[in-house]
């Protein structure tokens, strides 16, 4: 431990208040902006005592934006990616921490190089299969000469075809299937002991009754801790929701926000862009604020 | 009719072969305790015929079915771990009550056995509570009572007293005993502690490097040991073993001043050839040194244990320890004799380490030295 002087302390202080100056500057300036008009927001330098627009502003990006199906629209999203990912990360956990079966290491291997590969980097791919699911099997078939075959035999052409293109199932499946949720659960299968799932054995409980009613329960923390993480990512996603979604009934809030900057020769009513900014970045804080407690107890992991 | 039968069961991690074939038969009510050093293979052997390890070698039966490829829950055994293996996040009467509950008992029954249960290993005022709020020899009794409440055939206990301290451990030792005693369940217990064994088994069966070297009852392991490793790892302190040979008067050297007469006549066969002698501290005797056939020592170091005290004497380099009773007459660095009663040796082969029987069938020789 560092000696503590009353200089040093000090000095501790302000180095952290400078650091919550920085980080907080910025939401000052959203929340400040959004409570004026728009002849205050755009007088240089920006008054920093707030106005008394706030409510009028709040409305008006409300409804030029159609938040309310927009949130609706992101809540579902980020709520069914970060449920999606629960689930199927604490199940492919559980397989390669509690079963030996062959190609085992493959398969964690598989799942790890995937962590290497974020969305970004396999967009195109990723959006070509999510226009046709089934393209990849299509693919399969016309390289091994099925579809030739097929053909041949009874003159049909094998022609698989599923859209995934404005859907929710093509909005949410392409991130829910990535590794981080896996490695994290496999982290506290690890940490759980061994005697555990034999004292179930001998309790006469199969994998899946050891599952749901010890390891589920266990990782109560690990599992809010995942889950706030992945809400708050899959919220703030942009890219991929902007690629996928032409439809504006399947558009999310994030990406609705390039709806509310004043373009080029439009009226500069920023003061509407920070409100509608406001009520978009409020969500993910609140259920941060709501599961902080659950969420670093599940981040350290190693309280008993 | 046995309960268990153990055939030749072997056990090999990839290549490495931990346990060498073991036979076993156990009767049906009766409390086994399996005793060796660590690492000898007494888990894995109990785990076995739990179940939860694969069976490389040999059969296991448990009344009368041949278990090998049985889930562990169709053994109808239960099984109290080390480390107790309770779950965190479960009242000790969901705990109690889990197996009932895997297996769909009603929950009105459910509760009925649990709270049997808990009057038994003495939980009842404790039944809402967490794991974590309980001392160790409360987890204990939750895991005693896990394994009860199922009123399995065969009861499996893995060092279930080495977390507790001295005092609740011999607490919890005299519980078992009861236990056992009021269930009638056949019970096999391993343990690396020697008095564990001795006072819990009706049976002891003691293993070493991954084969059994003697089964027998408390007093047979104590007072005949089959080889030479059990006589050493039976018996506190140690049994005292020298390595000598036997001369032609049927006579132990072990060298030119100490030398031991033997009870009986010995087998011609074994005459030159080098055994171990061995003698418990217990059996031997310390007198003034000189004492026409006592063995020349000098005291080492006295242990005071409190009703007794145990002599460490030496025998130029080879230490030799005598347990008195009475207060010792003597200190570190006396000249002392040993007097060993001829009927008090046990020999075993060097080479084997297996007991040598053949004494005192033929009538005794004149010993002259
Ligand atoms: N999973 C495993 N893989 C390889 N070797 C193992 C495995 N489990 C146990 N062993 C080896 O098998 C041998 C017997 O182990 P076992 O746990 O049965 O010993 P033990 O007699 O119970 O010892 P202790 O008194 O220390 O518990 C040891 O040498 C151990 O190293
Ligand atoms: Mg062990």
């Amino acid at each position: 431990m560092v000696e503590r002087t009353p200089i040093f302390n000090a000095i501790c202080q302000i180095v952290l208040f400078i650091g919550l100056l920085t980080v907080l500057l910025p939401f000052v300036i959203v929340i400040v902006a959004a409570t004026h008009d728009i002849r205050a927001v755009n007088t240089v330098p920006m008054s920093m005592v707030p106005g008394s627009e706030l409510f009028t502003n709040l409305h008006e990006a409300w409804v030029r934006a159609d938040l309310g199906r927009k949130l609706l629209n992101s809540f579902l999203f980020a709520g069914t990616v970060a449920a999606g990912k629960v689930l199927l990360s604490s199940m492919a956990a559980f397989a390669i921490v509690y079963f030996r079966f062959p190609g085992r290491m493959l398969m964690f291997w598989l799942i790890f190089i995937t962590l290497m590969l974020p969305l970004e980097v396999r967009i195109v791919p990723t959006y070509a299969v999510a226009a046709n699911a089934l393209a990849p099997f299509q693919a399969i078939l016309n390289i091994t000469g099925i579809t030739w075959l097929i053909q041949t035999v009874s003159g049909l052409q094998v022609k698989l075809e599923w859209g995934l293109l404005n859907s929710y199932t093509g909005l949410i499946l392409p991130l829910v299937a990535t590794a981080t949720g896996t490695f994290l659960y496999r982290q506290f299968y690890l940490t759980v002991p061994d005697e555990l799932a034999e004292a179930a054995k001998m309790d006469g409980s199969g994998p899946v009754r050891f599952f749901v009613d010890i390891l589920f329960p266990l990782s109560k923390p690990n599992m809010i801790a995942l889950f706030t993480i992945m809400f708050v990512w899959s919220w703030n996603q942009y890219l991929w929701p902007m690629l996928i979604t032409t439809d504006p009934n399947f558009g999310i809030a994030v990406t609705q926000l390039k709806h509310l900057i004043p373009s080029e020769f439009g009226l500069p009513d920023w003061n509407v862009a920070m409100a509608g900014t406001l009520i978009i970045m409020a969500p993910p804080l609140i259920v941060v604020i709501l599961m902080q407690r659950w969420f670093v107890r599940g981040l350290i992991s190693t309280e008993k | 009719m046995s309960s268990i039968a153990i055939k030749g069961v072997k056990k090999a991690y990839a290549k490495n072969a931990v346990v060498h074939g073991v036979d076993l038969e156990i009767a049906t009510g009766e409390f086994i305790v399996i005793l060796g050093p660590s690492g000898c293979g007494k888990s894995t052997l109990l785990r076995m015929i739990a179940g939860l390890e694969d069976i490389s070698g040999g059969e296991i039966w448990i009344d009368g079915k041949l278990v090998n490829k049985m889930e562990p829950r169709a053994r109808g055994c239960a099984m109290v771990f080390q480390n107790y293996a309770l779950y965190p996040h479960m009242t000790v009467a969901e705990n109690i009550g889990y197996a009932l509950k895997v297996a769909g008992v009603p929950k009105a029954e459910r509760m009925k056995r649990v709270a049997a249960t808990a009057k038994v290993v003495g939980l009842e005022a404790f039944l809402d509570r967490r794991p974590a709020a309980l001392s160790g020899g409360q987890r204990q009794r939750v895991a005693m009572g896990r394994a009860i409440v199922r009123e399995p055939k065969v009861f499996l206990f893995d060092e279930p007293l080495s977390n507790l301290d001295a005092k609740l451990r011999v607490a919890m030792r005299a519980e078992i005993r009861r236990l056992h005693r009021r269930l009638g369940a056949t019970s096999v217990f391993v343990t690396h502690d020697q008095t564990e064994a001795m006072t819990l088994g009706d049976r002891l069966v003691v293993m070493n490097g991954g084969r059994i070297e003697q089964v027998g009852t408390p007093a047979e392991v104590y007072n005949r040991p089959a080889t030479r490793f059990v006589a050493n790892f039976v018996g506190s302190p140690s049994m005292n073993l020298m390595e000598g040979s036997i001369d032609r008067h049927g006579v132990f050297v072990y060298d030119e001043q100490r030398r031991i007469p033997l009870p009986g006549a010995i087998d011609a066969r074994l005459v030159g050839h080098k055994v171990t002698l061995g003698v418990r501290a217990e059996a031997a005797r310390l007198v003034a040194a000189g004492t026409p056939g006592s063995l020349p020592a000098t005291v080492d170091f006295i242990e005071e244990l409190g009703a007794g005290r145990v002599v460490h004497t030496d025998f130029d380099g080879l230490s030799f320890a005598v347990a008195l009773s009475d207060p010792a007459a003597f200190e570190t660095g006396d000249t002392v004799g040993v007097m060993i009663d001829p009927a008090d040796v046990h020999l075993f082969s060097a080479e084997s380490g297996a007991r040598i029987n053949a004494l005192a069938q033929l009538p005794p020789v004149p010993v002259a030295s």
